[in-house]
């Protein structure tokens, strides 16, 4: 379908220390026990979409990602990998692949997108209508403001940034405004013009860029070589492509193929000209032709681009894993609301590898994952939790609502709540950690009590 | 004989370069060279200078010449081979009676050579040549051959020459009919390729002398056509034979498909590959018609978009665009439809062990299964896939795939400009006749045609004035409306309740129509009968604009049997104000049933006269222009 898809896995995010770290870039941390990336991966192979261009940041990053996806796809996936220089954000990154990119279209994907929302049906919507960009909107994550009673203050503060103003025309395909990042904080300005040639526009705060996008090649490339101050796809490039759609600079093929036609015969210019004008009077005219025709009819005298929105139904599930407060939520959501991304489901609503080994009265609750080889003590309880492989968890251990990766010893008697520990971490006896990050090969002391306290090896 | 003698030789020197020395002369110097040593040519038959210099009739009289290359051959068939025995007997006999059998002859005889020569009578100025005093042969080499096999003269070109005899001896046993046709095919080739390369030549020839120059050619030319001849013929038959055969399929009409045989809806339903939910309530008349649930199926194609491997991403886009209605009207969606194909057949590689006939006809058709499915096709589209398959079937089989695929779009462009593009021309030229100042001229819906035709009155400065009525739930009139008073002609826009009240102002009926039926029934946007039954009754004349591609030899009674059903909420709905929603709650009920039509068939009693590119006829001559359209362009 002449598509190409490049998928940008990020490297080592600062958003998400100390989960992540220099063994763990952000592609590979692990969500329900399978790394991130995967759910891009999988995705994508579901939709038959095998020839990919996965762009990491940094060599040694870009080596783990390699090694582990060819060691999970191998003979399904047509992988390449790109190592970028870290902090070039995501423009500057497509910018260093830009001479790969060969299709007429270009399908970028945030490799942290944890999504069943098709990509064929934004690569669709997007041809459709002949867009030089198509960006998927996803109403923003249940587990937002509403219920994240449990999560920790910290994270509250950050929250507004993820989401996103939106305009969108009446029919809810354009995309009229956007504001993202730190513009939501200012007050928001919207183009008259856009608002004149629209006459109505519908602004939404519910609705969150998935960073998934599908680009018109040329555009995009043009875009990036001309605008050097451009950083990031989401926030720099989709703005400023939505902003300058009625006054295109980002030239969408019009005019130049006119040119061409003029070298030709006259008559079949004619003919040409009467073919589109034939196909251009069937359609309702978007308000992108309308405002490019003059008010006598005339020929196009302002060049436009479309800027189109997919917006997912609400039914389907999506999330971007930007934050530690995400993780957590993508995490529960895999194992249990959304646990369809996975594809093996037990009859029960838990997932328990087949070499755990549980301790007497231990209780694993629903929406909960074990990874294999994990071995857990007597009168443990494992609530909405994620535990990874060969774990050794003591006795009387409480677990809610948190992630534990993989090697993670924990003594007796410890409770915790709402946490993320990382590999190879050690809890002695009796510790309790609620909302906290416990950052790789840490050990906690025993009998030590933390509340959303961040806890890595070097600096603490 | 002596022009085909002297073709021979021309085409001698070509032969050696490519039959014995890969090494190719520069062919300034071959040609360039004879002038010099010109003077026993001169003499000689003034036939192509460049080759009697390694050939022996370059000893001068050509007639006196033909001994002795018998004699050489006579050797050679001694020594050698007796597969050389009818190119002996040619020069003398053969050669003078039957041309065409010469020719097929020699095909046989020698296909290597012929082969890279590409003109056809070669075989035997090299045998000739070999045979020839060695002295003669010496100035030659400087031209064509390495300085080494020069030297050795005659004698090794004999024995290169009984090398290519002998190979040649087997390959003539061998030759079966597809051989010789794939010969056949690769002379062709060569001869196209010679040509390309001829223009070259002759011109160099010219300085030699302008007989030399004409009589080459005319040489040239017989063997050309022959082959041509044959070529041409069986291609001709088999395209002959199927047509009949297509013919026949089709004066059977094929019977649609009736939505209201359950066995069969299921069986269309596991083929297809938009995922269809059929609508609940349908309304009991026109069951038999396809109906689904709109909506559905938009966003199921969506998620598909990148399973669909055979799809072409062009049609895959029209398709999308014909089922979310971003693109209608008979000529828009034909045109659509054939630059989408444009594109398919522009990117189509043949698999490997199939033909491109047929396979490339099997792959339109699941394009337009595919169509189909995103929406019922127009009558207009079902022509111009007729013409498009009928195409593919006439390709003479002997055409390569990019020549094949050239000459494929370059119909589908010939069908846009002159069917569509042209036709409308003709029309408006024809209907512009019958505006006068002073008009009132009514028009429903938007209709290219009809649009064109009152830009162009407006162009040539006559007065009218435009009634535009619409209907919802499309309200294409709008968008007519919109760029008629752009364009600064005086409108009047009503919808199409008032029909009966505006008519009496109205002096004439200009309408669009989907289809011409051959009974002369107007197949057209709902509606439109209404507006020509009023008009009928109030005595004003009603012009249908509509091209000679979109008639069609059905003949239809009534609007029922074959029609379109629109999405139903789109009458229950006004788009754009969500809060106008006087049926909710009511839609599900099984009490109602929502009926939007598409289509309406007008009767001819109701048409004064169909404006077409063959002229204005009234609707009782369709049929003819059906038949003799058939004839003309589409079938033949």
């Amino acid at each position: 379908m002449d598509f190409q898809v490049v998928v940008l896995a990020g490297g080592t995010s600062k958003n998400l220390t100390p989960l992540v770290s220099k063994e763990v870039p952000k592609p590979l941390l692990p969500v329900a026990n399978r790394p991130v990336l995967y759910y891009v991966l999988h995705q994508l192979e579901q939709s038959n979409l095998k020839d990919l261009i996965v762009v990491v940041e940094g060599k040694d990053a870009a080596l783990l990602v390699g090694g582990w996806i060819s060691g999970t796809f191998v003979d399904r996936l047509h992988v390449e990998i790109a190592a970028v220089p870290e902090d070039i954000g995501s423009a500057g990154a497509i910018r260093a692949i830009s001479h790969h990119l060969t299709a007429n279209d270009i399908l970028v994907v945030s490799g942290d997108l944890v999504s069943d929302v098709p990509p064929g049906a934004v690569a669709a919507n997007h041809r459709r209508h002949d867009a030089v960009v198509t960006a998927m909107l996803c109403s923003v994550p249940i587990s937002g403001p509403s219920e994240s009673g449990s999560s920790g203050g910290k994270d509250k503060t950050k929250k507004p940034g993820r989401y996103n103003i939106i305009g969108l025309d009446p029919g809810k395909q354009f995309l009229l405004h956007i504001a993202t990042g730190a513009e939501i904080e200012k007050d928001t300005r919207l183009q008259k013009r856009i608002l004149r040639a629209v006459g109505e526009m519908e602004i939404r705060s519910d609705l969150m860029d998935a960073h998934m996008y599908a680009f018109k090649r040329s555009v995009l490339q043009e875009v990036l070589d001309r605008k050097d101050t451009l950083q990031s796809l989401k926030q720099d490039v989709l703005p400023y492509l939505v902003r300058s759609q009625l006054k295109s600079e980002a030239l969408s093929n019009r005019i130049p193929r006119a040119e061409e036609n003029g070298n030709e015969k006259v008559s079949s210019q004619n003919n040409q000209v009467m073919v589109s004008q034939i196909l251009a009077n069937a359609s309702t005219p978007s308000f992108h032709d309308l405002c490019s025709v003059s008010h006598d009819g005339s020929a196009p005298i302002r060049k436009t681009h479309k800027c189109c929105a997919y917006i997912a139904s609400s039914s389907s599930y999506c999330a971007r894993l930007n934050s530690i407060q995400a993780f957590m939520d993508i995490n529960r959501d895999v194992t249990g609301e959304a646990d369809h991304l996975l594809s093996s489901i037990s009859d029960h609503n838990n997932i328990v590898g087949p070499s755990t080994k549980l301790g007497t009265k231990t209780t694993v609750g629903p929406h909960c994952m074990l990874g294999e080889g994990s071995e857990m003590g007597d009168k443990c309880q494992v609530k909405r939790s994620v535990i990874g492989r060969h774990c050794r968890i003591g006795s009387h251990v409480k677990v809610v609502n948190s992630v534990v990766m993989n090697h993670v010893t924990i003594g007796d008697g410890c409770i915790i709540q709402g946490s993320v520990i990382c590999s190879n971490v050690q809890l002695q006896e009796r510790v309790v950690l609620k909302d906290c990050q416990v950052g790789a090969g840490f050990v906690v002391t025993a009998g030590s009590e933390y509340k959303g306290e961040s806890l890595a090896r070097k600096e603490k | 004989m002596d022009p085909r003698r002297s073709a021979r030789t021309v085409s001698d020197p070509k032969v050696r370069q490519v039959g014995f020395f890969t090494q190719p002369p520069p062919p300034d110097r071959s040609i360039s060279d004879p002038p010099r040593h010109h003077d026993p040519i001169q003499s000689s038959s003034p036939s192509s200078p460049p080759v009697n210099d390694h050939s022996p009739s370059g000893n001068s009289l050509s007639p006196v010449m033909i001994p002795p290359p018998r004699h050489h051959s006579d050797t050679l068939l001694r020594t050698a081979l007796q597969a050389t025995s009818p190119t002996t007997s040619f020069p003398y006999s053969a050669r003078t009676v039957t041309v065409p059998q010469e020719n097929d002859d020699v095909s046989s005889f020698s296909p290597g050579r012929r082969v890279v020569s590409g003109k056809s009578p070669s075989s035997f100025p090299g045998v000739k040549a070999s045979s020839v005093p060695a002295s003669e042969l010496t100035t030659v080499s400087v031209v064509n051959l390495p300085p080494g096999i020069s030297e050795k003269s005659g004698g090794a070109a004999v024995e290169v020459q009984n090398d290519q005899l002998a190979r040649s001896k087997p390959l003539k046993e061998k030759t079966s009919k597809a051989e010789r046709r794939a010969l056949q095919e690769a002379q062709r080739a060569a001869k196209a390729a010679a040509k390309a390369e001829g223009s070259k030549a002759p011109a160099a020839a010219s300085k030699v002398g302008p007989s030399a120059n004409t009589k080459p050619s005319k040489a040239a030319k017989p063997p050309s056509q022959k082959n041509d001849g044959s070529q041409v013929a069986p291609s001709e038959k088999k395209g002959g034979d199927r047509a009949p055969e297509k013919d026949r399929k089709k004066d059977a009409p094929h019977p649609r498909m009736q939505y209201d045989d359950a066995s069969r809806v299921e069986k269309a339903k596991k083929r297809a590959v938009v995922k269809q939910t059929e609508a609940r309530n349908r309304v009991e008349l026109f069951r038999h018609l396809p109906q689904y649930e709109h909506g559905t199926q938009l966003p199921d194609l969506e998620t598909k978009f990148f399973e669909l491997n055979p799809m072409h991403p062009a049609v895959y886009k029209v398709g999308l665009q014909y089922l979310s209605g971003d693109i209608c009207g008979g000529n828009a969606r034909c045109i659509a439809m054939l630059q989408a194909f444009k594109e398919a057949i522009k990117d189509y590689l043949t698999p490997p062990e199939k033909t491109l006939i047929r396979d490339l006809t099997a792959r339109i058709s699941s394009y337009v299964s595919f169509l189909i499915e995103c929406r019922p096709l127009s009558i207009s589209m079902g022509n111009a896939i007729k013409f498009l398959k009928s195409q593919i079937a006439k390709l003479p089989l002997s055409l390569s795939e990019s020549e094949a695929k050239a000459s494929l779009m370059l119909d589908i462009d010939r069908f846009i400009n002159e069917k569509i593009i042209l036709a409308d021309k003709v029309i408006v030229k024809h209907a512009v006749t019958k505006i006068r100042d002073g008009d009132v001229l009514l028009t429903y819906g938007a209709s290219s045609a009809v649009e064109m035709i009152l830009l162009h009155a407006h162009e040539l400065g006559k007065q009218f004035r435009v009634v535009v009525v619409d209907s919802r739930p499309k309200l294409e009139g709008q968008l007519l409306l919109r760029r008629l008073v752009r364009k600064g002609l005086s409108c009047t826009y009503t919808h199409v309740n008032a029909v009966s009240c505006i008519m009496h102002e109205v002096t004439r009926v200009f309408l669009g129509a989907s289809s011409v039926l051959s009974n002369g029934t107007v197949y057209s946007r709902v509606g439109t009968a209404c507006v020509a039954m009023v008009a009928h009754a109030l005595h004003v004349p009603v012009l249908v604009c509509c091209e000679a591609y979109k008639f069609h030899e059905r003949v239809q009674l009534d609007s029922i049997c074959s029609n379109e059903l629109g999405n139903p909420d789109a009458i229950s709905k006004v788009s754009g104000r969500e809060e106008i929603s006087y049926l909710d709650g009511l839609v599900n009920s099984d009490n109602l049933q929502l009926l939007n039509l598409i289509y309406d068939a007008t009767p001819s009693d109701y048409v004064s006269m169909v404006i077409t590119d063959y002229g204005m006829v009234p609707p009782t001559s369709v049929p003819v222009i059906v038949r003799e359209y058939r004839r003309e362009h589409l079938w033949s």
